[in-house]
């Protein structure tokens, strides 16, 4: 998808706007997106940072097989250009149902988020792989007596402001996850629209987990150092709700 | 002569031992068109573990070429190169993945240009007389006097609009001077239909189709009534009632884009093609390639016409490509292509009435390379005396000017006169500064354009914004400018 991003960008992103809607752009561009395993550097790069930063683009990112099908109808029904950004590991990856997700019009909306679990003392939000991963986080914290909000974003551009608002003024505490890098991330803007709008509800500062600032590395050892795990989470949840020394203090 | 046996002895040994590790031990299934079998799991390895690797390739993996291949073999007629014809291999020959091809002895490299370059189209001299012989679609007395105007009004209109630009009336302007035969003679070779994605340099084919003095104006001073609604800076004209794709600075994004939209008229079985416009600098991008490429392949009724000006921006074409130019790339793709005198109005007219005939009733892309010249400078941004002669300039200002060319041919025949010529220009001089007048009072767009068509309806954030924006302008209106309508 990253060879034709001037196509995304510079033209269908941007031809509805500059043609005064003469030209609108009702495409959908779907794809793997993010570390796969054993890949390397230039098949591994999480890119819902870049287009998501992008007006005139929607972006998608399933989790489940009810996201993934729920959302890629809403694109393809959307008048508007949308990336849909999906993971290759996650292809494999079974998970449970209603009957209403096979119902052959099931339809979810674009630009709202879904509470995976709900919890009262921090609020996790993931998309995609890390959705799966937070949520494992999650059932650890539990044991440890906190509970996790997870916050499946689904969708990128436009992110759901309010529902990650209204649940961190629940917690008071947030952890963001993603597998890409973290400068300019979708933490970032995360936090960002958190503290505009939330700031005296945060107990905490908010923790960003996100790849390692390194294009990916091959190395089955090295590769999994770069990607965020579940214990990565887990103490970055810790942290915000102090059962842990911060990173920073133990520099 | 005993060493020279000697030397093409050891030759084809080389060669034969060479062809030998390639040899797949079957011939039989090599041959045989059935060789792809389905009952071989391993058919989804064209990607996977099996591609590439020899062992294989020899052994019996015969599904390692796809179905798709396995099309192309049975379709790939390939013509003989007439340099190989001679020197034919005791008349062996061997399909390849693409089709049949002789083999040679003689160990030739295809030279990189011609001994002569690929031969000019062309109707009129420089004095406006039809060459002998040539063979031209004939014009209409009606039809040469549109053309003839358009071209005139095209000149007129990019003058007065660039020193509107040089008095800071308008922010930027971008000339098609010495490319009027190109702007209106392909314009009026085509039909309303017949959909155009443009470049930057081709206003005069929005002209030809009837845009007027007043829209253009609109579109460069980015008033109210600009159909763009003071989106671009001034020359990304576009408009669909006149099957015109805005204009897009990014350059030639609109080739891969033209295959799309030909497609969607050959889905449509419509009698129309698509007509795509970029420069000689536009040949080096990519795009070009993969859009020629993808257009041959898809076979697309998409008519490709490269202005050929000698200059992008400040690069010549000696620096831009070694090729003969951009005609002999057509054939790289397997492209119909053809080159053209693009100062010549009445080549160009027949040369693109040929050219759509062909992509529409044989459903196919067609490579036309019009040569001419940039007389202008690239943009208001840009002073080509900077980089180029000023003499070179004059010369193709003057002799080689497309519309006096074209203006000998329409004398000749009786059908203008000097009076005509004057009162035209004079009607047109005055059309033209009325157009710029009311476009420079008019009302600048509503900021409400600020914010729609960004998504097809206008999300909450921008809803906000738009909101926010507006009370600050309530509570603070002495900062906000007065032209300007809320």
């Amino acid at each position: 998808m990253v060879d034709a991003i001037d196509h995304i960008i510079n033209s269908a992103a941007k031809s509805n706007y500059m043609s005064a809607g003469q030209i609108s752009v009702p495409i959908v561009f779907r794809g793997p997106n993010g570390a796969a395993a054993g890949v390397g550097a230039q098949h591994s790069q999480c890119y819902a940072a870049w287009f998501g930063a992008c007006p005139g683009l929607k972006v998608l990112a399933p989790y489940s097989s009810e996201d993934a099908r729920g959302l890629l109808k809403a694109a393809i029904r959307d008048p508007d250009p949308v990336v849909f950004l999906e993971n290759e590991l996650l292809y494999g990856e079974s998970f449970p149902v209603s009957a209403e997700v096979l119902d052959s019009s099931f339809c979810l909306p674009i630009g709202k988020a879904k509470i995976e679990r709900e919890g009262k003392d921090v609020t996790i939000t993931a998309f995609s792989k890390m959705v799966g991963y937070a949520l494992k986080a999650a059932e650890i914290l539990a044991k440890e007596g906190i509970s996790a909000e997870v916050i499946n974003l689904r969708s990128i551009r436009p992110l759901d402001r309010s529902t990650i608002n209204a649940s961190v003024r629940k917690t008071n505490r947030l952890v963001t996850v993603e597998e890409g890098f973290p400068q300019h991330g979708v933490g970032a803007e995360i936090c960002a629209s958190v503290v505009e709008e939330s700031f005296e509800y945060l107990d905490a500062p908010v923790e960003r987990i996100a790849g390692a600032d390194v294009p990916m590395p091959y190395a089955a050892n090295l590769e999994r150092m770069a990607v965020p795990q579940i214990e990565d989470i887990v103490r970055a949840a810790k942290r915000a709700c102090y059962r842990s020394v911060p990173l920073a203090a133990t520099a | 002569m005993a060493i020279w046996l000697r030397r093409s002895r050891s030759l084809a040994h080389y060669l034969k031992a060479e062809i030998g590790f390639w040899k797949v031990p079957n011939q039989r299934s090599f041959l045989n068109p059935c060789f792809f079998n389905p009952e071989n799991s391993s058919s989804t390895t064209l990607t996977g573990e099996n591609y590439g690797n020899p062992a294989s390739f020899l052994g019996n993996s015969p599904t390692l070429f796809g179905s798709r291949r396995f099309e192309s073999i049975k379709s790939g007629r390939e013509e003989l190169d007439l340099e190989y014809e001679n020197s034919g291999h005791q008349n062996q020959a061997m399909d390849f993945p693409g089709g049949r091809i002789s083999f040679t002895s003689e160990m030739k490299f295809i030279s990189e240009s011609p001994r002569e370059r690929i031969p000019c189209y062309r109707v009129l001299d420089y004095d406006g007389l039809p060459i002998m012989h040539s063979s031209f679609v004939e014009v209409s007395k009606e039809e040469a006097l549109k053309m003839f105007s358009s071209m005139v009004t095209l000149e007129t209109m990019d003058t007065i609009l660039y020193e509107a630009q040089r008095q800071g009336r308008i922010s930027f302007y971008l000339t098609s001077i010495g490319e009027e035969a190109i702007n209106i003679a392909t314009a009026a070779a085509l039909t309303p239909h017949d959909v155009v994605l443009p470049q930057y340099r081709e206003p005069g084919v929005l002209l030809w189709r009837g845009f007027t003095l007043q829209e253009f104006s609109n579109q460069c001073f980015g008033n109210k009534a600009d159909y763009g609604k003071g989106r671009q800076m001034p020359i990304h004209y576009g408009s669909n009632k006149h099957n015109y794709f805005t204009v897009s600075s990014t350059i030639a994004t609109q080739i891969p884009q033209a295959v799309g939209a030909a497609y969607s008229l050959k889905m449509d079985k419509k009698d129309a093609c698509v007509v795509t416009y970029f420069g000689d600098g536009g040949t080096s991008e990519g795009d070009f390639h993969a859009g020629l490429n993808f257009a041959a392949v898809m076979e697309a009724p998409v008519v490709y016409i490269c202005r050929n000006n000698g200059w992008a921006i400040s690069t010549p074409v000696s620096q831009q490509f070694r090729s003969d130019g951009v005609v002999v790339k057509g054939k790289a793709y397997g492209i119909q292509s053809i080159r053209v005198d693009g100062n010549d109005a009445l080549a160009v007219y027949s040369a693109t009435r040929a050219a759509r005939e062909m992509a529409i009733t044989e459903q196919k892309p067609i490579l036309i390379e019009m040569l001419t010249y940039r007389v202008g400078h690239h943009s208001t941004s840009d002073d080509s005396t900077k980089y180029r002669p000023v003499d070179e300039i004059e010369h193709w200002k003057t002799a080689r000017n497309p519309i006096s060319r074209f203006r000998k041919w329409v004398d000749k025949n009786g059908w203008w006169s000097d009076k005509d010529e004057s009162e035209l220009r004079v009607n047109v001089r005055k059309q033209l500064l009325q157009a710029i007048q009311v476009a420079e009072k008019a009302e600048k767009p509503p900021i409400s354009n600020l914010f729609t068509d960004v998504y097809e309806s206008l999300p909450s954030n921008l809803c906000e914004q738009e909101e926010l924006l507006r009370e600050s302008i309530k509570r603070h209106p002495q900062d906000y400018p007065s032209d300007v309508p809320v």
